[in-house]
């Protein structure tokens, strides 16, 4: 794992190091393998497998044997299959070459005679380029066999024939578009041609590929930080796919012929920054592209891109640290023997007054950095431009490895700026006399308190000068007041020659404090890049007396809320429940039962007085039993209605009380009507 | 002054008495029923002056059930009397018996109302 870090390289891709970095730390070996990991777990197709273990390969991260006893049946199968696409076949053999996996050598003969086959008939790019690719590497894989091109010099003319005048390529003579990820393809396939011919293949076919190959490089798209890409016009490459693809094709075909390529050094350094600058792709397919293209960058044939990089860019006059660079191949392998010189420094303002000139940089071999141990007195704080010159001590080197000339970096030198006269008060409206004034200590804690009206001034200064001296000028200096309903007002100071000033005049800010009286916080912010005591400080508050609002004044804005006072805990909800009637006590209540009683004794004592009786009631059988049913009746709707009260609802009274009162009808008709004949047979008589 | 109006008084009274104990048995005891359930009535009255309104639904229907009662048996007395011309062909029984049908659809709704 360690190893895989060294050969990151430490390079402008400072993200990509750092992401990798962070996944090896944190032991996340699947870090990266999570990329190449679909849903379900398993790797989806054998060209995903590749791209992955390809990946791996080139990281320095050891594969799992996991992966070699699921993968490697699938390829055994594919292998022996005979209705195996030209795809399937080399990415199955891609795979294999990776892994390993054990193939019967008699299975190579079948596959490379059914693919010489197919070369022979194919028009398309894409077949091609699968159907070759295969035989190298079954030529690769068993050295025994003698897999062969009869017609090379045919099939390079059939593939070259796809070739457009401006370097890209068709992907069938049938079809018009010409893209420049087929240009890599094919750049792939004559690779493959060369290194299958069974006899030397035409020197002026390959010059010619040569040609084009340089055409294609003048097609290249620069950014702005000197990296090259190749933009493809279809659409279903991406740039990153279609540089990759051009890399790998034009590094394969380096290697099988012999002579020079002559291709620009920048343009290779500036394919180098590309894939280095575009920091970790989110997809799997992305990543592969990067990686597999830096390796072919490392070691390809005709340039190797030599990246200087700056551990830090920041340097610091007062840590006194010394000023490092790297020089790495893409991958973060060391250099050959060299030398870094730096050119020249100056400050990003001034291109013209160098401060430094040609200072050679000492190395160290064992952490392998080059360092500039003295930087000279004249440096101040700032943004300055560092141009370094890598210089390769042995000549013949000079033929393998781009340098790049001049690289300019953008380095920021940092100190402490000194803040010196910082007082602020409190002045009469002409300025001339000074009402109160107060010292600053603006690099410790101060706690002013002061006081004024609208016919009054407040006045802050300060200077603030380099480590040299000079007059410093940060980019930012505010001045805010803060009153205590939370509005805010906020103050840019200007420097007027020597030191930072501003003057507050209240009379013409009371409209624009909304006529707001009382305590104003303070607060000095002073920022920049290179000032290392950046601050942000409270230094007391103003206690502000201002005249009365007029009645058209604008009132202060509402502040806006808060948005995270959304998740906090929200206002307490009151209940406002119903007072409780007010109830007698106890005592009062069953005094006023008793007395409700007193009447009906009354009423008693009364019928008593009256020597009320019941001689009337029925004597015989009959007509008493109906009296005493009728009472009874009487007695149990009475009775009834308690329930009702008590517990029954409405309807259940009703149905009982309908039954109860057919009844009580009945017998209260005849007993009444017993005693109405009763006393008319008495008046009769 | 004063004595002649005591005893103008006591004499009032005098005659008023001796006229009512002409009154027959049966309009007596209602006469005593109507001032039971009035006193009733008027006990919860003074209730609710003390103590308060609530609960005032069944203070209401406690005084209504009182004074309907007593205004029914009013009613009765009316009809029972038989010095009442107008009521002569209308038998005591019949009238005892609307005051019970009477009585008790007044108490259902009371109780309903009660609460």
């Amino acid at each position: 794992m360690k190893g895989m870090v060294e050969r990151i390289s430490e390079v402008q891709c400072g993200y990509l190091r750092k992401r990798f970095e962070t996944l090896l730390r944190n032991g996340q070996k699947s870090g990266v393998s999570e990329l190449f990991t679909s849903v379900d777990g398993s790797y989806t197709s054998l060209e995903e497998t590749y791209e992955m273990l390809r990946t791996f390969q080139v990281l320095g991260i050891e594969k799992s044997a996991d992966i070699n006893i699921a993968t490697c049946p699938i390829v055994v199968e594919k292998l022996g299959s005979s209705s195996s696409t030209p795809k399937d076949l080399f990415y199955a053999l891609r795979v294999n070459s990776i892994l390993k996996c054990n193939i019967n050598a008699d299975n190579f003969e079948v596959i490379a005679s059914k693919l010489q086959a197919v070369v022979k008939d194919a028009n398309s790019l894409v077949d091609l380029h699968y159907s070759i690719g295969s035989l190298t590497l079954i030529k690769d894989e068993d050295s025994g066999s003698n897999v062969q091109l009869g017609d090379a010099d045919g099939i390079f003319h059939s593939i070259k024939a796809l070739s457009q005048s401006d370097g890209r390529w068709r992907y069938s003579s049938s079809g018009a578009e010409s893209s420049t990820y087929a240009a890599g393809l094919a750049l792939e396939a004559l690779a493959g041609v060369v290194l299958l011919a069974s006899s030397e293949v035409e020197q002026s076919m390959i010059g010619a590929v040569k040609n084009d190959i340089v055409k294609l490089f003048d097609s290249l798209e620069r950014y702005d930080d000197g990296a090259f890409y190749f933009d493809e016009k279809l659409e279903h490459q991406g740039p990153l796919s279609a540089t990759a693809s051009v890399v790998r094709g034009v590094t394969a075909f380096a290697a099988v012929t012999t002579g020079d390529l002559n291709l620009p050094g920048d343009r290779i350094l500036g394919l180098a920054n590309f894939f280095l600058g575009i920091g970790v792709p989110g997809t799997a397919k992305d990543l592969f592209d990067q990686i597999d293209s830096l390796a072919c960058l490392e070691n390809n044939r005709f340039s190797i891109p030599l990246i200087l990089s700056l551990p830090a860019s920041v340097h610091s006059l007062t840590k006194k640290d010394l000023l490092k660079v790297k020089v790495n191949t893409v991958l973060g392998s060391n250099s050959p023997p060299l030398t870094v010189k730096l050119v020249k420094a100056f400050s990003s303002g001034s291109k013209d007054t160098p401060i430094v000139e040609n200072k050679e940089l000492k190395f160290d071999p064992e952490s392998s950095i080059h360092s500039l141990d003295i930087l000279p007195e004249t440096v101040d704080v700032g943004k300055y431009i560092f141009v370094f010159e890598v210089v390769l001590h042995d000549p013949e080197h000079e033929k393998i490895y781009y340098t790049g000339g001049h690289s300019q970096v953008p380095i920021f030198v940092t100190g402490v700026i000194k803040i010196n006269n910082a007082e602020i008060a409190v002045l009469d409206s002409d300025l001339e006399s000074i009402e109160t004034k107060q010292k600053l200590d603006l690099s410790g804690e101060n706690g002013v308190s002061l006081s004024a009206n609208h016919l009054q001034k407040l006045r802050l200064s300060f200077q603030l000068t380099t480590p040299l001296g000079h007059v410093f000028k940060p980019h930012q200096v505010f001045l805010k007041l803060r009153h205590e309903t939370k509005v805010e007002h906020i103050f840019v100071v200007e420097n007027s020659r020597k030191q930072f000033e501003i003057v507050l005049d209240f009379l013409s800010l009371v409209e624009k404090f909304y006529y707001l009286s009382g305590r104003y916080d303070i607060q000095l912010t002073v920022g920049d890049a290179v000032m290392e005591n950046s601050f942000l400080k409270a230094l007391g508050h103003v206690e502000l007396d201002l005249p009365e609002p007029p009645e058209k004044a604008t009132r202060p804005p509402p502040q806006p809320v808060d948005p995270y006072s959304r998740f906090g805990p929200k206002q307490e909800i009151s209940h406002i429940f119903r007072v409780p009637e007010k109830l007698p006590p106890k005592e009062v209540a069953l005094t006023f039962l008793g007395l409700t009683v007193v009447p009906f004794i009354g009423f008693l004592i009364g019928l008593l007085y009256l020597k009320v009786n019941i001689k009337n009631f029925p004597t015989s059988a009959v007509p008493a039993t109906f009296a005493v049913l009728f009472h009874v009746g009487i007695a149990s709707v009475l009775f009834l209605y308690l329930l009702f009260w008590l517990k029954l609802d409405l309807f259940t009274t009703l149905k009982a009380l309908g039954f109860l009162g057919a009844f009580l009808l009945f017998v209260g008709h005849r007993t009444l009507s017993h005693l109405a004949s009763a006393s008319a047979k008495l008046k009769s008589s | 002054m004063a004595r002649t109006t005591t005893k103008d008084a006591q004499a009032l009274i005098q005659s008023f008495r001796s006229a009512y104990a002409a009154t027959p048995t049966n309009l007596k005891i209602i006469d005593i029923y109507v001032i039971f359930a009035i006193s009733t009535a008027l006990i919860q009255v003074v209730y609710m002056a003390i103590v308060g309104s609530f609960p005032f639904n069944s203070f209401l229907s406690g005084v209504l059930s009182c004074v309907g009662t007593a205004v029914l048996a009013v009613c009765l007395r009316i009809q029972v009397n038989k010095e009442n011309k107008e009521f002569k062909d209308l038998p005591p029984e019949r009238a005892f018996a609307d005051f019970v049908l009477s009585n008790l659809v007044l108490h259902l709704v009371i109780m309903n109302f009660l609460g």
